[in-house]
């Protein structure tokens, strides 16, 4: 049983989404006497070592082939495992995008992937193993959940959540290690319900993943600037919980904010709804502007393509103002 | 009880002719259907497969996986003898709304274990099947048939690998290897030489047979190792019928009245043994 306190939160934030999400399942592995880990050979990466030298007949690895991979986690889940991929984000989900599109849209099995070093982190990498598209692309498949957690313990519910879940969910893993506690202590978590992190009536943020750190340091300053902001934490963006949006209708400005091109993520999801409605506010999209940026460390991506909080709250008070 | 193979062989030929002929000018994969038929006859007729069509979840069962799906029309056919498709299902085909398309989708009362027809895709799902019978310590076979133009798809030979890692020898992967694809032959398109010693080099238990002569098949059937199996079957696409075979127009075509009454007559004189 995962206990979270406020030392053991300090601990996996230490660690990182991808190492908590190894250890998450070392400690839930136990619950699930059918559960498998399929890997194609990034065992290491996603924090399973130990998972691997205690269980090694619920690790398969079936080498860097991502294409088998979701082939054999489709035959497995069908026969009926509890079936969790593992690889780097573009290899989860691009390399092997039909077999996503066939095995687990069209025959709905339920299969969780998780992909690893989502988004930016990996920039110091060039990116080939970036993963930028992700969201965009397995958006438009239906009978997914997507998700990507704030930080490690929202990691944690978020694998427990998707065990239970009788849809196939995209986990989204985006940071390294040491990353900001988003949630400081336990709280309700459901796929397809966003979490308020801060209340504010001008302004509202939308976001998910890591870089919610981004845009409640950005909240602050908008706030000390008399420009009331609101953050809120949509870690689903696939089902998106509706009725946040319908509560965004209220403010003067809706952003939002990914680590993500502009085109397909979180802004676009919010966007479909919105377009549905006669009135509603500005909404601009802030994220990776459909382009690839020279490649360099996560800080400096972030900075180069407007993530960080200064640029936000800039963003902010050019369209507010 | 053992079953006359060419007889079921026979028919299997004529539910091709008469559903192709019904779709009209939906149009229907004709050759890479025959040259399945003998495979297909001899695993059913010779009591290779364990199934029970009034209980289609049976957990015992074997598992019949057709990966190149543009052959659905012998797998229909089969699963039509076996009991699990009735013939308003088989007169539905392809129509609007119909179970049974150009490629197989899944349907577990129907006996249709997954959708297929993007090569590659069921052979590595047949590798999970195989791999979840053996850490079930099930004793279920898996049968997976697949074309030598999907040897193609690289993604075939990464579960190759996989299933050869696995030591999975309740898996046997068959090949119909007809010397054609789509648009030309595999000559053409893309060589496929030495491949069984190709295969023998993968850790597969290789085999190559006439896939026409209904003895070797049974012996390759029986043959087992510690290995996976693969059976490359040398069959001739549009096996059976004069117009059909070696013609690579037949890979999808129409069929029209004078043909398919042509091709009737054809049906007994069938040179399988």
């Amino acid at each position: 049983m995962i206990k979270v306190n406020e030392a053991n939160i300090k601990i996996w934030s230490a660690l990182g989404t991808r190492a908590t999400f190894g250890m998450s399942i070392l400690e839930i592995v136990e619950k699930y006497e059918n559960l498998l880990i399929l890997t194609a050979d990034v065992s290491t990466s996603a924090g399973l070592d130990r998972f691997k030298k205690k269980y090694p007949n619920k690790l398969i690895d079936v080498g860097i082939a991502e294409q088998n991979m979701i082939g054999v986690a489709t035959g497995l889940s069908n026969e009926g495992f509890k079936v969790i991929t593992t690889t780097f984000s573009p290899f989860q989900t691009l390399r092997c995008l039909e077999q996503i599109k066939v095995n687990l849209g069209y025959m709905k099995t339920n299969i969780s992937m998780v992909g690893l070093a989502s988004g930016l982190v990996l920039g110091n990498l060039g990116f080939t193993h970036c993963s930028i598209e992700d969201v965009g692309v397995l958006r438009s498949i239906p009978n997914l959940n997507i998700v990507c957690p704030a930080d490690s313990l929202e990691t944690i519910k978020a694998v427990e959540s998707m065990l239970q879940s009788d849809k196939s969910t995209y986990l989204r893993l985006t940071g390294g290690s040491n990353n900001k506690i988003i949630n400081k202590t336990d709280y309700d978590f459901k796929i397809g319900k966003a979490v308020q992190l801060k209340d504010g009536k001008d302004v509202i943020l939308i976001s998910n993943g890591v870089i919610l750190k981004e845009c409640l340091e950005a909240a602050k300053y908008l706030d000390s600037f008399g420009i009331s902001t609101k953050v809120v934490n949509s870690h689903t963006i696939k089902p998106l919980d509706i009725d946040m949006v319908m509560d965004a209708k209220n403010f003067k400005l809706i952003v939002t904010v990914e680590e993500h091109n502009i085109i397909g993520g979180l802004g676009s999801a919010v966007a479909e709804v919105l377009s549905k409605e006669k009135t509603k506010p500005q909404h601009i999209f802030i994220g990776i502007n459909d382009y690839y940026e020279k490649g360099g460390s996560y800080q400096y991506l972030l900075e180069k393509y407007g993530l960080k909080s200064e640029k936000i709250v800039e963003r902010v008070k050019k369209n507010y103002e | 009880m053992k079953l006359n193979s060419l007889e079921v062989s026979k028919k299997i030929k004529r539910i091709i002719l008469d559903t192709a002929f019904k779709a009209g000018h939906k149009s229907a994969h004709i050759g890479g259907a025959l040259s399945l038929s003998d495979i297909l006859s001899v695993l059913y007729a010779n009591n290779f497969i364990k199934f029970d069509c009034n209980n289609p979840g049976w957990k015992n069962r074997d598992r019949l996986i057709l990966s190149k799906g543009h052959a659905c029309l012998a797998y229909y056919a089969l699963l039509h003898i076996m009991g699990f498709i009735n013939e308003k299902d088989l007169d539905m085909f392809e129509n609007d709304g119909a179970d049974l398309l150009g490629h197989p989708i899944k349907n577990l009362e129907k006996g249709i274990e997954y959708s297929t027809g993007s090569l590659g895709i069921g052979v590595s799902i047949s590798v999970g099947v195989a791999l979840a019978a053996k850490l079930k310590l099930q004793d279920h076979k898996v049968y997976t048939f697949l074309g030598d133009g999907e040897l193609n798809e690289g993604s075939v030979w990464e579960a190759f690998m996989c299933a050869a890692k696995y030591s999975l020898n309740n898996l046997t992967f068959i090949i119909d290897k007809n010397n054609h694809q789509q648009t030309g032959t595999t000559e053409f398109i893309m060589r496929n030489e030495n491949l069984k010693e190709k295969l023998l080099n993968f850790n597969l238990n290789a085999q190559e047979v006439d896939g026409h002569n209904h003895n070797d098949i049974e012996n390759a059937l029986k043959n087992q190792n510690e290995n996976p199996k693969v059976i490359i079957a040398n069959t001739i696409k549009g096996r059976g019928f004069s117009f059909a075979e070696n013609n690579n127009i037949w890979h999808h075509s129409v069929l029209t009245e004078k043909i398919y009454k042509d091709a009737l007559i054809e049906i007994d004189n069938d040179k399988s043994k």
